[in-house]
């Protein structure tokens, strides 16, 4: 065991401090990052590499037919390929960075990252990319002192905080002979929630105001209006007409009688489920709770949010759950 | 097949091992034949397997796909290339590019759709097939960029993702250089330099959102500009090898004009129809006058009653080195010959220096050490008055007696009665020339053709029109038939001085051919018969000693004094062209570092003063591209709310440095009423300029404008 330890680290460790030194990565940077000169690299593309061989077929052309003119293109082709070097660490030199998360998600989900690039420069950039090393790159222009966005989805495989990670900022701009790129990671997270469990538990019993039984399904009974759908609604609350009149996914809301009040603890939940599994469970009922518009409260070993209803009681217990026992 | 499958870019580069032969074998033409085969061969299976691995790359490698902007550039990019070819290849070819690109436009304006698999299949087979025949050949320039051209229409119909297409681009460039085999004229270099562009600026439109013409073809622009100084430097000092390096291309050169290694009557007729450039000559003093200007070319011994030939293998006779007594002081010159595909370098009579790489033959020809494929450069010195082989070998001399026997009876007893008649060999010569002279012998470029067996006895007593050929000819059959050795010179006769580049521009149309004599006590004396028929074809040259109603090229005529002065100054450019760009050859760039004080065979230094060369160039290169990001430059934005604050500022209201735009506005709103329209206003155009992504619609710098307006307007 302390043999293989070993063996990897001699193995791995100084490939990586070499990388890490190499491509100046230092771990998360607090935005926006300037993507300054030592931190660009640049390496020809395959199709860099394909233009380089038709240049030296042209070379040789030209000097089995001796042809002058020939000379002349294959040296301005392959200049114009090195220049293209310089265009390309231009393209991103000076630029600012910044990434946010837009949003919050379950686990299983993806979040949404906004990616602003401000350009303090008089030179326009074009092309500028922005990939996650899981996903798709995403790319954008950006104007003389202007600013370009992009959006990335970034899987969230575990509730806690999600970090971008360490993004790929990149461009092929102008010929595609030459790719340019830069690390950036963004100290910035996004909250993931526990996903809410699959098979509709019960909410527990007794835990309403006046005494009356209080399930979900009769919850479902009256209607009382719309609201902003969230991931995690179950699909039979879109409120579709509202859709087709192109008002976005809405969802509805169904009020039992005011005055009831939920109390989700975690000794609610059976240990058998392991510490994941309750999580899920008690997300599953705060986000039932809020679409049937029950105020609740919540009770974790060691933390208290106390009864309310609404859209910021929600984020507030899934926050909770989310960051539960995951330390600052 | 699985290893390629799950490698997508060993497939890629297979892929570009293989199209290389097809590129190659237009500019390869002497290159081992299984190489192209192979190339070749794979090539089209690559071109039938298209369209699935397009499928493919669409799905892994589709950041940007293709716009129809970019597809409409790549048209008129390709259309720019082939247009110049289109006049070589044969019209069939020419007209089902032209389809194609048609049927491609149709596709892009979704009036058609792109042809079907088999369809395609069968057209590359059938194009293919047809250039065969054409040609007899896939291989070689012609049916190479007959082949190029086809394969880039059909490439072009069946157009998928951006990796055809940026194919496609790397195609264009190639046909760029395929032109250059055709012609290296500046007018050519000019249309192509804008082809580059264009494919330039295309293949920027490859890797750009949303491309916009002004501005990729700015950036293109930009690109050239900036590679110019590392291309001129890469243009000195990069090693040039004397090609070729296999084999000789074969093909190339067959159709040029010019002297022959025979003559016979009519040869030198056809050659004043031409207008083509012969050489070029610079003269270190003064340009000798006209009749002095003889030209040396080949030189013929033998005749066989119709044409005349060198004959050197008939009898070799002894390598006598010819011996040249200058009398007067010898005049110094360079030529820049025109490739003629032949060994002999021009030279002014009579040479007195051979060039390097060139020998003189026993006649004094001088002869490179390889055919003349390539324009070349050569110093001259020649003697205008001299006396040569005056101890001529009894070998020699007995060549310069042989005719053929039994023919032309009449010119032979002619001869014989001169000879009888006691004459002075100089006497005999001087008789046969007046006879020239007094007699109705005519100068014309168009002879009635002589069909007899008896050519001489045709021209001297039946038919007495004649260009120079004939009388050389007849002249030299009358000095053998007489006694005197004798032989034919062929070369050109006089030159048009250019007064815009102050050199002589001897044309073909000033082909001709004269005589030589041998006279005991003077050696080898010039004679020109048709000097005595024509003396203004010697002084004043062609185009004053022949007839109107004879074909002769307007630009050898002159006879417009306004075109002649433009011909001259396209000469002029043409040839500057001519000597800075197109020579610039192995030879060339050692005389160059020569003159620079280097060692042309220290390849150390050589390759320091590239790299460092290349740097410094490349540094320069790289100031340019860089010059936009240079922080001196600020946001004018950001200058005209500094200004607005300075002037505020003036009237009491400073801004403390923690408030924002907004806060700042609201309180000198409160503090001027009269001012707070105004300054609201400007207050939400400045954060709406800085802090909201950009609206395509409304550029910030036109955002920055009305900003700095506003603010200039504010009165305080």
């Amino acid at each position: 065991m302390s043999a293989t330890r070993t063996a990897t680290r001699r193995d791995v460790q100084p490939r990586r401090r070499l990388a890490d030194w190499l491509f100046h990565r230092r771990g998360r940077e607090p935005a926006p990052v300037r993507l300054t000169q030592r931190r660009i690299f640049l390496l020809p593309t395959r199709q860099g590499l394909f233009f380089a061989l038709v240049l030296l077929v042209m070379l040789g052309g030209s000097i089995n037919y001796g042809l002058s003119l020939g000379f002349v293109l294959t040296f301005l082709l392959a200049s114009m390929a090195v220049v293209s070097i310089v265009h390309a660490f231009r393209n991103l030199a000076g630029l600012e960075v910044s990434v946010a998360p837009a949003g919050r998600a379950f686990a299983g989900g993806t979040v949404r990252f906004d990616a602003t690039f401000v350009n303090p420069r008089r030179l326009a950039r074009y092309s500028v990319a922005i990939a996650h090393p899981d996903g798709e790159a995403q790319s954008t222009d950006c104007p003389a002192f202007g600013t370009g966005q992009c959006m990335l989805r970034i899987a969230a495989p575990a509730r806690g905080r999600l970090y971008p990670g360490r993004l790929v900022v990149f461009t092929r701009h102008p010929l595609g002979l030459f790719y340019a790129w830069s690390y950036v990671e963004p100290d910035r997270f996004a909250i993931v929630y526990p996903a809410p469990e699959a098979v509709a538990a019960p909410l527990p019993a007794g835990t309403t105001g006046d005494g009356r039984s209080n399930s979900a399904q009769d919850g479902q009974d009256d209607f009382a209006g719309l609201r902003p759908w969230h991931p995690g609604d179950s699909p039979q609350r879109i409120a579709w007409k509202a859709v087709a009149r192109g008002q976005g996914l809405l969802a509805k809301q169904f009020v039992a009688e005011a005055g009831s009040i939920a109390w989700f603890a975690w000794e609610d939940t059976p240990a058998s489920l392991g510490d994941e599994g309750r999580l899920s469970r008690l997300a599953r009922w705060v986000v039932e709770a809020d679409a049937t518009g029950i105020a609740f409260g919540l009770r974790l070993p060691g933390q208290v949010l106390p009864p309310a209803a609404g859209e910021a009681q929600r984020e507030a217990a899934l926050e909770a759950l989310a960051l539960y026992g995951i330390d600052r | 097949m699985a290893a390629l499958a799950a490698r997508p870019w060993l497939r890629e580069a297979l892929w570009g091992l293989l199209i290389v032969p097809l590129l190659a074998a237009p500019l390869f033409a002497g290159a081992p034949r299984a190489l192209l085969v192979a190339g070749s061969a794979l090539a089209f299976w690559r071109a039938f397997a298209i369209s699935r691995r397009s499928l493919r790359a669409r799905q892994h490698d589709a950041v940007l796909p293709l716009s129809l902007h970019s597809g409409w550039m790549l048209l008129a990019s390709l259309a720019v290339v082939l247009v110049p070819h289109s006049t070589r290849l044969p019209a069939w070819l020419t007209l089902l590019v032209v389809l194609f690109i048609g049927w491609r436009i149709a596709v892009m304006r979704r009036r058609l759709q792109p042809p079907p698999r088999a369809l395609l299949v069968a057209m590359v087979s059938a194009a293919s097939g047809g250039v065969f025949l054409q040609y007899g050949t896939l291989f070689g320039r012609e049916p190479g960029v007959a082949l190029l051209a086809i394969m880039i229409a059909l490439k072009l119909l069946e157009l998928k993702s951006r990796r055809d297409a940026i194919v496609l681009v790397f195609l264009a460039y190639f046909l760029v250089i395929t032109n250059f085999l055709y012609s290296q004229t500046l007018p050519t270099a000019l249309l192509m330099l804008l082809a580059v562009w264009l494919v330039t600026s295309t293949m920027i439109g490859f890797h750009q959102r949303q491309p916009a013409f002004r501005q990729t073809a700015s950036l293109a622009g930009q690109l050239l500009v900036q590679a110019i100084p590392l291309m001129v430097v890469l243009f000195l000092f990069f090693p040039r090898l004397p090609g070729p390096l296999w084999g000789l291309p074969r093909d190339g050169g067959q159709n040029v004009t010019g002297l022959s290694d025979s003559m016979s009557p009519g040869s030198f007729g056809q050659l004043s129809a031409s207008a083509d450039v012969a050489f070029r000559v610079e003269f270190s003093g003064p340009v000798p006058r006209t009749a002095e200007l003889y030209w040396r070319g080949p030189v013929f011994w033998t005749f066989d009653g119709r044409l005349w030939t060198v004959g050197s293998s008939a009898s070799p006779g002894p390598t006598v080195a010819p011996l040249v007594r200058p009398i007067s002081e010898p005049v110094a010159y360079t030529v820049t010959l025109e490739p003629h595909f032949e060994r002999w370098l021009l030279a002014l009579d009579m040479p007195t220096a051979v060039p390097p790489e060139a020998r003189a033959g026993v006649d004094f020809v001088l002869l490179a050490n390889a055919p003349v494929r390539t324009r070349v450069r050569y110093e001259g010195r020649a003697a205008l008055d001299y006396r040569v082989n005056e101890n001529e070998t009894e070998a020699n001399l007995r060549r310069a007696l042989q005719l053929p026997a039994g023919l032309n009876p009449r010119s032979v007893a002619l001869a014989a009665e001169l000879r009888a008649s006691g004459l002075e060999p100089e006497q005999i010569v001087d008789r046969v020339l007046s006879r020239f002279r007094d007699e109705p012998f005519f100068y014309t470029t168009n002879p009635p053709p002589l069909a007899s067996e008896h050519t001489v006895d045709q021209f001297l007593f039946e038919t007495r029109r004649g260009f120079c050929e004939h009388y050389a000819s007849a002249f030299t059959v009358l000095m053998r038939a007489a006694g005197l050795p004798a032989r034919v010179v062929t070369g050109y006769q006089g030159g048009v001085v250019n007064p815009v580049g102050n050199y002589l521009v001897v044309r073909q149309a000033e082909a001709h051919a004269w005589s030589e004599v041998w006279l005991a006590g003077r050696g080898w004396v010039r004679i020109d018969p048709t000097a005595a028929v024509s003396p203004l074809r010697v002084e004043s040259g062609i185009a004053a000693s022949i007839s109107i109603d004879d074909p002769l090229p307007m630009l050898v005529r002159g006879s417009l004094p306004m075109l002649s002065r433009a011909g001259f100054a396209v000469d002029a450019v043409a040839n500057a062209w001519n000597q800075w760009v197109l020579s610039y050859n192995t030879q060339r760039q050692q005389q160059f570092l020569r003159n620079l004080g280097l060692d042309s065979t220290d390849w150390k230094s050589l390759s320091v003063l590239l790299l460092a060369g290349a740097a410094a160039a490349t540094l320069l290169g790289a100031l340019l591209a860089l010059r936009g990001l240079l922080p001196g430059r600020r946001d004018p934005a950001v200058l005209a709310w500094e200004r607005l604050c300075r002037k505020l500022a003036r009237a009491g209201l400073e801004r403390s440095p923690s408030e924002g735009p907004h806060a700042f506005a609201s309180r000198v709103a409160a503090a001027r009423p009269d001012l707070a329209p105004a300054v609201l206003a400007i207050a939400d155009a400045y954060v709406q300029i800085r802090y909201r992504p950009a609206d395509p619609g409304r550029p910030a710098a036109a955002l920055a404008d009305e900003l700095r307006r506003r603010i200039r307007r504010l009165k305080t």
